[in-house]
């Protein structure tokens, strides 16, 4: 099963070389990984989509908190959360198919931010079923280039007082 | 004026400040300034001959002592030497500091002359590793590596120097505390978790403990022997949990797993409650997963949560200290009194242990007018030291007879590389153990074919005088990997023959230690009460054994643990 987990870090060099390493050292696998500082400048948050039985992720979970540089882990699968990735996709178009691929960025309310003679360079933003969307709708187009950030989580906030 | 202190010397002064009274190393260019602040100073320094040694020898003697081993090595080919020792340490928790040097810091990234990457290198057989960019954090990484590599489970630090830090103008401030948020070991176990084990525990009615290396690293060898007595439970110990239990006490059933006894591995394949005790269920103590201890309940108490469930599921986990559970373990046991029933219920089940330990004991065949046989000379070694020694091993057959045939009662004094399994540790290994204990006998056990991976050391065991004993079971192979091409591999002896060595007696001469040999069994106590004898210098004791004997019980990997073969 996927997992997201989020793992707060120490800001320091190596540390992402130690979590890449404990994940290709143990065989654990990972789907995509991105990482930056938090509020706090001395911390960093990675998010790491992973996939695994529970006897893997478990072991992924106390892995991860052995590492010294490692402050928290957080494994969304089982909360309520956002997920949310960002996609360039830069896609073929002529006279014939501008307005077509227009109004499919216009209905999954994504971005044109290039424009050239012969193709857009369309910027979405979701989570990972609407990204696969538009990209299958884009396809008969032509994608030159598609770039994604990997994925990114947060926690919901309590609905109830 | 007063001239300011540099980096090295500063070094220096916090290692003495840490408590350290022993290095073991070997200088070159980038550590340099260590080495000449280290001429005026009154730490000790043990000068190896090969970096793999250093590290080996400051493994001895925090396996001998409990206290870190200190390494300091140069860059490049210095630190890469280091690594095996570092993983050998990783894989058996144990606590030591490797000092690295490293080439300045402008030029690192530059292929500078003797420059390698020891801390990318490094960091997956390391419990953490550091490189000092900058010489205000000096002082804070000294300290905090000693913490981390001494608290929690144990394991090897790297601390990486470059030469242009350790040149660096710098004031002696060595900080008495460490605060790190991201590492805080946890030392107290659950006691809801400790209560149910014990509920659990005093239920059963076939319980088995199995105690492993985490008894000796926590120091809780008086607290699991009070335990385990009172409540009257058979015990068996990994072979990194030799000495954790006294081998000579009634209830010590021997090591189990693939060359365990018999008894103790029918004990684990028939127990209701196995109590793992310090212990991780490694591959050759467990044989095949799925029926490794299947009727029983596992109680798991280790220091380190990844250890649990991570190759047997476990029933009751108690993450914490082995001394500190134990001794709270031992408060929840009943009145002698009010354990007559629990105790009844178990003279079943000691009565079947008798009946396996009747049926297979370790044994070998000794034959007068034959060739010596291996066992007997470790049996001969035991007796002429009364057990009062401290073993160190090699790996391979020498290292299981060790295990097998000489008998631990205390902890520390059976060191062996029990994860990672290298040849060439158990020489410098004994080294750094009469380092530490130098009144102590140390005997150190090897194969012809382990001992010459590290024979260098030999002219640091002579320069420092040491009176260790290293007895060397000759038998012109590489006898384990023979004994698996015998029985697995249709006897093709493929490049298992070292029949081409060197005189080893001679070798001992040349390097200026004793030499000694036997070639009948009529000559082995005389040779051994010879080296005895022997104070200011090593011996070496070349023992021409029988090269057809296997070590048995055997369980052939990936079997269960009542497959054995026997003899």
């Amino acid at each position: 099963m996927r997992h997201t987990i989020s793992v707060l870090v120490t800001n320091e060099f190596g540390v992402l070389s130690r979590i890449s390493g404990l994940f290709s050292g143990r065989g654990f696998n990972i789907e995509s990984l991105s990482v930056a500082e938090t509020l706090d400048s001395r911390i960093s948050r990675m998010t790491i989509v992973t996939s695994g039985d529970d006897k893997v992720l478990e072991q992924i979970n106390k892995q991860l908190n052995k590492l010294v540089n490692v402050i928290k882990v957080y494994d969304f699968t089982d909360e309520e959360h956002i997920e949310r990735e960002l996609a360039l996709i830069k896609v073929t178009c002529n006279a014939d198919s501008r307005a077509e691929i227009l109004s499919i960025v216009d209905i999954f309310r994504a971005k044109v931010v290039d424009v050239s003679p012969r193709s857009y360079t369309v910027e979405i933003t979701g989570d990972e079923e609407k990204i696969g969307a538009i990209t299958e709708l884009l396809r008969p187009f032509g994608i030159k280039e598609i770039v994604r950030t990997g994925r990114i989580a947060m926690a919901r906030s309590p609905k109830q007082k | 004026m007063e001239t300011k202190k540099n980096g090295a010397e500063v070094f220096i002064e916090c290692l003495l400040k840490e408590g350290v009274d022993t290095i073991f190393g070997f200088p070159g260019g980038a550590v340099l300034p260590v080495y000449d602040a280290l001429y005026d100073s009154k730490l000790n320094h043990i000068l190896v001959r090969h970096e793999q040694g250093a590290v080996h020898m400051a493994d001895g003697y925090a396996r001998a002592t409990g206290r870190p081993g200190v390494v300091l090595v140069t860059s490049g080919p210095g630190a890469t030497n280091t690594v095996t020792g570092i993983a050998t340490a990783y894989m058996d928790s144990v606590p030591l500091v490797v000092f690295t040097g490293q080439v300045p810091t402008a030029l690192i990234g530059n292929d500078a002359f003797q420059e390698a990457d020891i801390v990318g290198i490094t960091r997956p057989c390391t419990k953490h590793n550091y490189l000092v960019k900058d010489i205000k954090d000096l002082q804070r990484i000294i300290k905090e590596a000693f913490y981390i590599a001494t608290t929690g489970r144990p394991g090897p630090v790297l601390v990486d120097l470059p030469k242009d830090v350790l040149n660096a103008p710098c004031e002696l401030k060595y900080p008495d505390k460490v605060h790190i948020e991201s590492y805080q070991p946890n030392y107290k176990g659950h006691p809801g978790q400790i209560k149910k084990a014990m509920d659990f525990i005093l239920s059963a009615k076939r319980p088995v403990v199995y105690a492993g290396g985490g008894v000796i690293l926590s120091n809780a060898a008086e607290e699991l022997k009070n335990f385990t007595t009172k409540l009257n439970i058979p015990a068996t110990t990994t072979l990194m949990g030799l000495g954790g239990f006294p081998g000579t006490h009634p209830l010590f059933m021997g090591m189990l797993g693939m060359h365990g006894t018999y008894c103790a591995n029918m004990a684990v394949m028939n127990t209701d409650c196995l109590i793992a005790i310090g212990a991780r269920f490694d591959d050759r103590v467990t044989g095949k997963i799925d029926e490794f201890a299947q009727y029983a309940g596992i109680v798991h108490i280790d220091i380190d949560p990844t250890s649990i469930s991570k190759n047997v599921k476990v029933d009751i986990p108690i993450v914490g200290d082995v001394r500190d559970v134990l001794k709270e373990m031992i408060k929840l046991i009943p009145a002698q009194k009010d354990l007559k029933a629990y105790k009844d219920g178990l003279k079943g089940w000691h009565g079947q242990l008798k009946l396996w330990n009747d049926t297979h004991q370790l044994s070998y065949k000794f034959e007068p007018k034959g060739k010596i046989k291996p066992q007997y000379v470790i049996e001969k070694l035991f007796e002429a030291t009364k057990g009062d020694a401290i073993v160190t091993t090699e790996v391979g057959q020498n290292q299981m007879w060790a295990a097998q045939f000489f008998k631990y009662d205390r902890p520390r004094t059976f060191i062996t590389s029990g994860g990672l399994g290298t040849m060439g540790f158990g020489f410098p290994a004994a080294i750094g153990a009469q380092i530490a204990c130098p009144d102590s006998t140390v005997i150190g056990i090897a194969g012809d074919g382990s001992i010459q991976m590290n024979i260098q050391e030999l002219a640091t065991a002579v320069q420092y005088k040491l009176p260790l004993k290293i007895a060397i079971l000759n038998n012109m192979v590489l006898g384990m990997v023979r004994q698996w091409q015998e029985f697995f591999y249709n006897k093709r002896y493929s490049h298992t023959c070292v029949s081409v060595a060197p005189d080893f007696v001679k070798l001992a001469e040349a390097y200026g230690a004793v030499g000694l040999r036997a070639k009948t069994p009529a000559e082995v106590e005389g040779v051994i009460k010879e080296a005895m004898a022997v104070k200011d210098r090593p011996v070496i004791m070349d023992f021409k054994v029988d090269p057809a004997e296997c070590v048995y019980p055997m369980v052939p990997a990936g079997q269960p643990l009542n497959k054995m073969l026997l003899v």
